[in-house]
Formats: C-alpha cells, structure tokens, sequence
C-alpha cells in the first residue's frame, strides 16, 4: 500500500513542509515542525533502502503517466545511498542545530530559514530520485535557489557577497547543465533518462553528443566544486550560517557529483567518456585538486576555510577515482561520496558548536578548546582522523579502495600522490587538533561551556556511524559495488 | 503619482479588465493558449499598476503582506494537495484520473486545482517581489 508510494513520499515530505513553515510563526514551534519533517523523509529513506535490498530498483510514475512519456522516478542503490546521506545528515543537523540556529538566525526570519532549508533537503533528494533530466533541472533549481538564499542569512554583510557570488556562477552552471539537456534532447526526442541511454548509443559519434556531454561536464562541474571553477564555494561556506554550511559541506556537492555519475556513466556509458579525452581530463583535474586544494588548506587562517578546501580537495579523489572509469574506480568514487559526507558533516557540526560558544572559528580561538569543550573537539579529533585516513574509520576504507582502484589503472605514481595529499590532509587538520589538546587557553579568555547536550549527541550519532561503518564496510562497500557495476554496465 | 488626473481614471478604468483578463486566460487555459502562470502574472501587475498609481500604502491596504504571504503558500499547498488527492484515492501522485467518476472530468478538474495553485501562488510572488523593492527604504 504505502510503500509503494515511498519514493513520491521522499520528496513530497520535506517540499510540504515548505509551504506549511511559511505560514508558521516563531521559532520553536517551527523548529519542531521542521524536524519533525525532516526526520519523517530519513524514516522513509530507510524504508526505501530496505525495498531496494530487498527487491531491486523500485520504480514510480508520475500521475500514472508511463514511463518514457511521464516523469518517473527511480530508485537503485545509488540512489538509496545518497538518500540516506542527505536526510541522515539533514536530521542531525537540525537535531543538533537548534540552538546553533537559535543564536544565528533572528526570531522573525526563523520559520522563513526553515522553510529554505527543508526546500533545500526537497531540492537535493530530487535530484537524487528522479529518472528524468528536466524535472532534474526543476530540483537542481530548487535546491540552488534556497542554497543561495540560505547562505545569505549568514552571521555578517560578507554572506550577501558571497551568495551573489555563488548566484552568479551557479546560474551559469545551471545554464550550461540545461543547455546539455536541450542538445540530447534534440538528437534523441526523450528525457527520461534509461530511455536516453538506449537512445544515445545509435548517434553518440555525433558532434552535438559530443558537445552536449561537455555543457554538461561544465554546468556540473561548477555545481560539485570542480578545481579550476570552484571559487564560490570557500566563500559559500564560510560566510553561511554554521548549520547550514554543516548541511551543505555534507550534501549539496555530493549530490552534484551523483548527477554527474548518472550523467556521464549512466546516460553516456563508458565507451563515449574513456573515448574522449574526457576521462584524462577528468584525472588530471582530480590530481591538481587533492594537491592545489589542500595546500590552500594550510594556509587558510578560519577553520570553516580551511575545511571548504579541504572538501575540494576530497572532491578532487572523488573526480580522480571516477576518471579511472574502471569498476573498482566507480566503487571507490561512490564509497568516497558518502564517506566523505559524513566526515565533513561532523567536522562542520563540531564547528558550529566552537562558533556558538565562540562567536567565530579561527584557528587561534582552538587554543586550549580540548579542555573547555572536550566531547566536542574528541568528535572532530575522530572525524579528523578519518578524514586523513586512519584505520577503522570509513576514511580508511574509501582511501583503501581508492588506492587499490589507482594501483589497477595507473600504478604507483599516481598511488603516490595520493597518499602525499592524504599527509598533507594530515599537515592542515594537525594544527587544529595540537592547539585543542596541547595548548592552554589564552590568559583572560571568558570561560566557555560545553556544546549543547542536542548537539553533541547529533555529532556522536554520526561519528559513531563513521566507526561502526569503518569497522564493518562490508555494508557500504556492497551497496557501492553493485551501484557500480549497474552503472558501469556489466549487469543490465 | 496621486497627483496626475489622466493616469489615476485611465488605470481605474483599465484595472477591472486587466483582473478579468487574468481570469479569463485562467480559465480558458485548458482550450487555448494560457493558465495559471500567465494568469498570475497579469494578476500581479494589475496589483503592480495599482501600487505604481495609487502609492505602496493604499496597495498594502488591498492585499497586506501576511495576506499575501499566506496566499503564496497556500498555491503550493492546493497544487500539492491536488496530487495527494490521487494518492489517497488509490492511484500514483498526481494522477487525476481518479478525482471524478469519468476519468476524463478528473482530468478536466485535476488540471483546474493545480493552475488555480499556480495562479495564487505566482500573482502573489509577483506583488510581494514589487513590495519588496518598493518598500526598501521603510
């Protein structure tokens, strides 16, 4: 009965909730609504996720309308991974966010940031679930519209600039990703997307193909962080408000990277990627980002900074490992995607705790915040650990992966670099853990509490996940290799 | 703009054609070109005219702004409730053949609900961008 409605009820939860918040008055009341909402659609991806284990891809037409002529949406194991990486991420971060949000978000704006924020969640599990290019296009919009506005409610003016800014470029991105859609859909007459893929296979020698596939490189590409058109995102995410940039640090550029999958491996195949130059392209800008990025990292004085670059260099194995374009490469890019989610959402979380106690999150307020603040700086501690890559964390199992995927393709050089960024991941992230733990608090400095009891536990939930997933990945790792094999295409 | 004669009678005069108007691409929607966007839009700039002419207050008098804060949420709200309509009927989201006996009058009403959604929603966004504007000194 129900679950057969489950994947319209995925996105139809968070995008009611939008409209009722709106009409919503003061912050607690909209605050529960909104949670209430949010973990209502984490409920339902749990749901999915024990369908799709259990029967297979589940999939669901819209008004009835039969797939390639309605919209349909489609659910599989990728899918059902970033489902469970976004609505995770969105109940913790708004579990733990409350008081974050209390302290950063004027009364009367509160039910309008809701609104936003669960447009946003509406938004990004659109694009995970639907089988169909445009209404892609539709939630690509949703999400990033409330993403800019969103940003915009950040602590100060420098938030307005940097959402113009990420307005400006993203406009330009989605831009492109539409103007890909209009020239498949020109060759090919469809949008549904499995339909695109049997119907891309007779002309995909054709230039306008070819030139399709490259607008929509870019359009996404600029979405997920890609290095050389990354710019708006160290901005974006230092200047939102401290549970937003937690949210989007852990979704929003991984959701762009699974459309890109979708997309490239998906709708294209392999044979049109590795054929063009694309898959070198896509390596090489992998390797400059995990080097160019996180040797920014180092130098960046804010911690919410130094952790934005941090994430475009995580990016870049993402990209790197999908440029191998070989079954093990997929699996490694997949298993990174949600891995890495979940290590920045903590980080981010962590940081929203420093910047409520706080005020701010530069690198010199961490002297001595060990002792102030010690349940806290242990779960960054952790999350950090893992993000360098240290056994029995997820970190551990994707950088395994990983290496093992460039070892099969490219052998050792390329193994190398790896394993040098991972150690500069080690050189930004140490000196936030040395000032927690081994240095004292400045002379004078007010006394500080502990997070918030909500947060806390919001931020263990997900490290606990990080170690029961880095201890036993078979979970995972099996999700991300079928997923892999589907889209690569050794199973039809 | 209070103070000019020919524009205050000639947008009085034009303003009940250019609401009815917006009403009649609405509900001539489902035979020739039109609906509830388009409605919306003419709808907002009849109230768009009549802010320009008669000044914000005298508007915000007309269609204050919790008002129209609520109409725009309750536009999605009818859209989607149409779908779930559909849902609770035993059929997919959406599918409207299900609201009448015939499934072609369910069509007929299905599409109707939704463009009315669209039509509150979008006249209202349409006012509340111009107010926004207009009233950013206050």
């Amino acid at each position: 009965m129900i679950s057969t409605h489950l994947p319209i009820l995925q996105v139809l939860v968070p995008l009611l909730a939008a409209p009722v918040l709106a009409l919503l008055r003061g912050r607690t009341l909209s605050y529960l609504v909104a949670t209430g909402f949010v973990v209502v659609a984490f409920l339902i991806a749990i749901g999915l996720t024990i369908q799709v284990v259990h029967t297979g891809a589940v999939s669901y037409a819209i008004g009835n309308w039969a797939p390639p002529l309605g919209i349909e949406y489609r659910i599989d194991e990728l899918t059902v991974i970033m489902l469970l990486m976004v609505t995770g991420i969105a109940s913790a971060v708004l579990i733990g966010g409350g008081q974050s949000i209390a302290v950063e978000i004027p009364e009367r704006r509160a039910p309008l940031f809701f609104a936003l924020f669960c447009l946003n969640v509406a938004g990004l599990i659109g694009m995970t679930v639907t089988g169909d290019v445009f209404n892609l296009f539709v939630f690509l919009e949703i999400s990033s519209l409330s993403t800019y506005a969103l940003v915009a409610m950040g602590r100060d003016r420098r938030a307005l600039t940097a959402a113009y800014q990420y307005l400006v470029i993203g406009t330009v991105g989605a831009t492109f990703y539409v103007i890909g859609v209009g020239l498949l859909y020109m060759m090919t007459g469809t949008l549904n997307m499995a339909d695109l893929t049997a119907r891309v296979s007779g002309v995909e020698s054709t230039l306008t193909i070819k030139t399709a596939l490259a607008f929509l490189f870019i359009g996404l590409g600029v979405k997920l962080g890609m290095m050389p058109v990354h710019f708006w995102l160290p901005n974006a995410y230092a200047q939102a408000p401290s549970t937003v940039s937690a949210f989007l640090a852990g979704t929003a550029t991984k959701v762009a990277v699974y459309v890109m999958l979708r997309i490239v491996f998906g709708i294209f195949g392999i044979g049109i990627f590795t054929s063009s130059y694309l898959a070198d392209v896509v390596i090489a800008l992998g390797i400059f980002a995990m080097v160019a990025a996180s040797v920014s990292a180092i130098f960046q004085s804010d911690a919410k900074r130094l952790l934005a670059y941090s994430s475009l260099a995580q990016i870049g194995y993402i990209l790197f490992a999908l440029g191998l374009a070989t079954e093990a490469g997929l699996t490694a890019a997949i298993l990174h995607l949600f891995n890495h989610g979940l290590m920045k959402a903590t980080l981010f979380l962590a940081l929203t705790a420093v910047a409520l106690r706080l005020g701010r999150t530069r690198l010199e307020d961490f002297d001595g915040l060990a002792q102030a603040m010690p349940a806290t700086m242990l779960a960054f501690a952790v999350a950090a650990l893992s993000l360098v890559g240290v056994p029995l964390t997820i970190g551990f199992v994707s950088k395994w992966y990983l290496l093992a995927a460039a070892f099969d393709r490219d052998g050792v050089l390329v193994a190398a670099v790896i394993l040098g960024s991972s150690l500069l991941a080690l050189l930004y992230l140490w000196p936030l853990v040395e000032r927690a733990y081994f240095r004292k608090r400045p002379a004078g400095a007010p006394e500080i509490e502990e997070a918030p009891l909500a947060l806390i536990l919001a931020m263990w939930a997900l490290v606990a996940v990080n170690v029961f997933l880095g201890v036993n990945s078979q979970f995972t790792v099996n999700l991300a290799a079928n997923a892999a094999r589907h889209l690569i295409g050794a199973v039809p | 703009m209070h103070d000019h004669a020919v524009l205050r009678v000639v947008s009085k005069l034009l303003m009940p054609f250019i609401f009815l108007f917006a009403l009649y691409v609405q509900f001539h929607g489902d035979f020739g070109p039109g609906g509830g966007f388009q409605a919306g839009v003419i709808f907002g700039a009849g109230m768009i005219l009549y802010a320009l002419i008669f000044g914000l207050k005298a508007a915000r008098k007309v269609a204050p702004l919790h008002y129209l804060r609520a109409q725009l949420s309750l536009g999605v709200l009818l859209y989607a409730g149409t779908g779930i309509v559909g849902l609770v009927q035993g059929s997919n989201y959406l599918d409207y053949s299900v609201l009448a006996h015939d499934p072609a009058h369910g069509q007929e009403y299905g599409i109707m609900l939704i463009e009315m959604g669209v039509l509150l929603t979008v006249s209202s966004a349409m006012t509340l961008i111009f107010y926004l504007f207009a009233g950013q000194d206050h």
